[in-house]
């Protein structure tokens, strides 16, 4: 995939002498889905309203499809749809006025036809003559993201999507964004719900004070990252570890019923295999054994407190 | 140029005084309406001409002046503080918009607006008065480069202020009293010596008076000067407008 957003050296100071962004580099490739994670404050929105224009860069160098974002504003912003995080929308318009509003303001002709198709697929199109003011907030936040694909961008923004939105609305959402990345269009968004990211990006950065502290493909990220429990469930009860098994770190859990042992997938050798070969040996016997996989949000958490 | 992008702008504040058509047309002509039968009728009638012409007739210029100069301001500052204040602003920064092309949409539906709303006090002030109109091109010249400048003036009040109190002190405690002393309802001789020296001090009797010009071929100053400072004016809020654009003071972060 070819890169479509460079993000070089870039630092965002505010008057106030406040960094929200330090010396970060990101590269992100044409029809991915990049999930920004981090918490409160931590960069993510400066840094796409530095990408898309709404703030102003202090150093550094941002090209969109290998053009520069200040040099060459009109032609990068043509390609790029913005969904910020609040639901800013004029309050009494009418949905497909407000919609079109966006695509005329992009240079676009009128295009009823996609317009119509756009709402259709956002489950708009039956109150696309309704006032904004009278819709429930998860159908303002379609709003908000049809405005965004009115022009028909190649890149999408999209800020805390599903921030205070029911679980069946994200669900949908999600699909759009998957539905979205089929037809080609690169997703960027910035989400707390780690789940979120699991569930549709494609790789995964995590951004923490002003830095870019990692990006890596999803998969890869939790298989390196990930440590599995191994759970180990007893015939008989366990005072202390024998001394035999004190290389595999084991802890013993539930009065000594049960002990967990670590191990990294990553790894060539687990070590399950030599752990119940010694167990057997010294004539421990099992009564049941069960795994654990660490979520993205342990990783996440991990990283963070690094 | 996004003439697109600039047309979306224009229209889209040209739809919103049609929602707000009674605020935004019959308010200001109504309040004009009061001010003719007040001034012209009940009172007009017991005064004596003003450079032959009558009282009534004298005040429609100015009358014309102080209410598109209100309207100016009001519908520009208004026009962009309200996306501001509901955050949609990230739109118009987002798009390939130059904002040379954002202050033609917004300030161009703002002028329109005063202009058509001069155009119509000056249709109504027939019903009242005779009037006739010595210089007509000049009058329509003078009249919209009147309500682009101050179209400019209302776009960067909606752009410094941060509330709507801030949006309503500088028409309320500024503007309204210069035009008000701006002599609407009087020429500048008629007002004591000293009084005649501080009013030359106020930016507005150079616009009225060369508007009034443009009616009765006489005002309170020569007529390029009233060009001359009207240039000027219109200079300074260009300037104010492009230092905020390239600064993105009040406007990007």
């Amino acid at each position: 995939m070819s890169e479509i957003i460079n993000v070089q050296n870039l630092v965002k100071k505010y008057d106030n002498n406040f960094t929200a962004v330090k010396n970060l580099n990101l590269k992100i490739r044409q029809g991915e889905i990049i999930a920004l994670l981090g918490p409160n404050g931590a960069g993510k929105t400066t840094l796409i309203s530095t990408i898309c224009g709404l703030s102003s860069i202090t150093s550094g160098l941002i090209k969109v499809n290998g053009l520069d974002v200040i040099k060459d504003y009109r032609k990068t912003r043509e390609l790029i749809g913005l969904v910020p995080q609040e639901l800013a929308l004029e309050p009494f318009e009418k949905v497909i006025n407000s919609v079109k509003f966006s695509r005329r303001l992009f240079g676009k002709k009128d295009d009823n036809e996609y317009i119509e198709k756009l709402l259709s697929k956002l489950q708009l199109y039956d109150k696309k003559n309704n006032i904004i003011k009278s819709l429930s907030g998860g159908m303002k936040r379609r709003v908000m993201i049809a405005k965004a694909l009115s022009h028909n961008p190649q890149i999408l923004f999209l800020d805390e999507p599903t921030a205070g939105v029911d679980v069946e609305l994200r669900k949908d959402m999600w699909s759009i964004i998957k539905e979205l990345k089929n037809e080609g269009v690169t997703i960027i968004l910035t989400t707390h719900y780690i789940e979120e990211a699991e569930m549709i990006a494609d790789r995964i950065g995590i951004i923490n004070h002003g830095e870019l502290l990692l990006i890596e493909e999803k998969r890869e990220l939790i298989k390196r990252m990930s440590v599995k429990t191994l759970k180990v469930k007893l015939k008989k009860t366990l005072d202390i570890i024998p001394t035999k098994l004190k290389k595999y770190n084991l802890k013993l859990i539930d009065e000594g019923k049960s002990f967990l042992y670590y191990y990294n997938t990553g790894n060539e050798r687990t070590g399950i295999t030599s752990l119940l070969s010694d167990m057997n040996k010294i004539g421990i016997n099992l009564f049941d054994i069960k795994t654990e996989e660490t979520s993205l949000e342990d990783i996440f958490v991990k990283i963070i407190k690094e | 140029m996004n003439i697109r992008g600039i047309h979306a702008i224009y229209r889209y504040e040209m739809n919103r005084s049609f929602r707000t058509l009674i605020q935004s047309l019959v308010s200001p002509v109504l309040s004009t309406i009061l001010y003719f039968i007040v001034f012209g009728a009940a009172i007009g009638s017991r005064m004596d001409n003003i450079s032959n012409v009558s009282y009534g007739a004298f005040i429609v210029p100015g009358l014309i002046m102080l209410t598109v100069q209100m309207q100016s301001v009001n519908n520009a500052s208004f026009g962009i503080y309200f996306p501001k204040f509901i955050g949609t602003t990230y739109e118009l920064l987002s798009a390939p918009l130059s904002f040379v092309e954002i202050v033609i949409g917004y300030v161009g539906a703002a002028t329109t607006k005063a202009f058509s709303i001069g155009l119509i006090i000056l249709c109504t002030s027939y019903l009242f008065v005779d009037l006739e109109i010595k210089y007509p091109f000049f009058m329509l010249c003078f009249l919209f480069i009147t309500c682009m400048t101050f179209s400019l003036l209302g776009f960067i009040i909606g752009i410094v202020s941060d509330n709507f109190e801030q949006l309503n002190i500088v028409p309320m405690l500024i503007i309204t009293p210069l035009v008000f002393l701006g002599g609407s309802f009087y020429t500048i001789d008629m007002l004591p010596p000293f009084w005649q020296n501080f009013a030359l001090l106020n930016p507005i009797v150079y616009l009225i008076s060369g508007f009034r010009w443009s009616f009765f071929g006489v005002g309170d100053v020569p007529i390029f000067t009233s060009i001359i400072f009207m240039l000027i004016f219109t200079s300074i809020c260009i300037s104010i407008i492009w230092y905020i654009f390239k600064t993105g003071y009040k406007i990007k972060t």
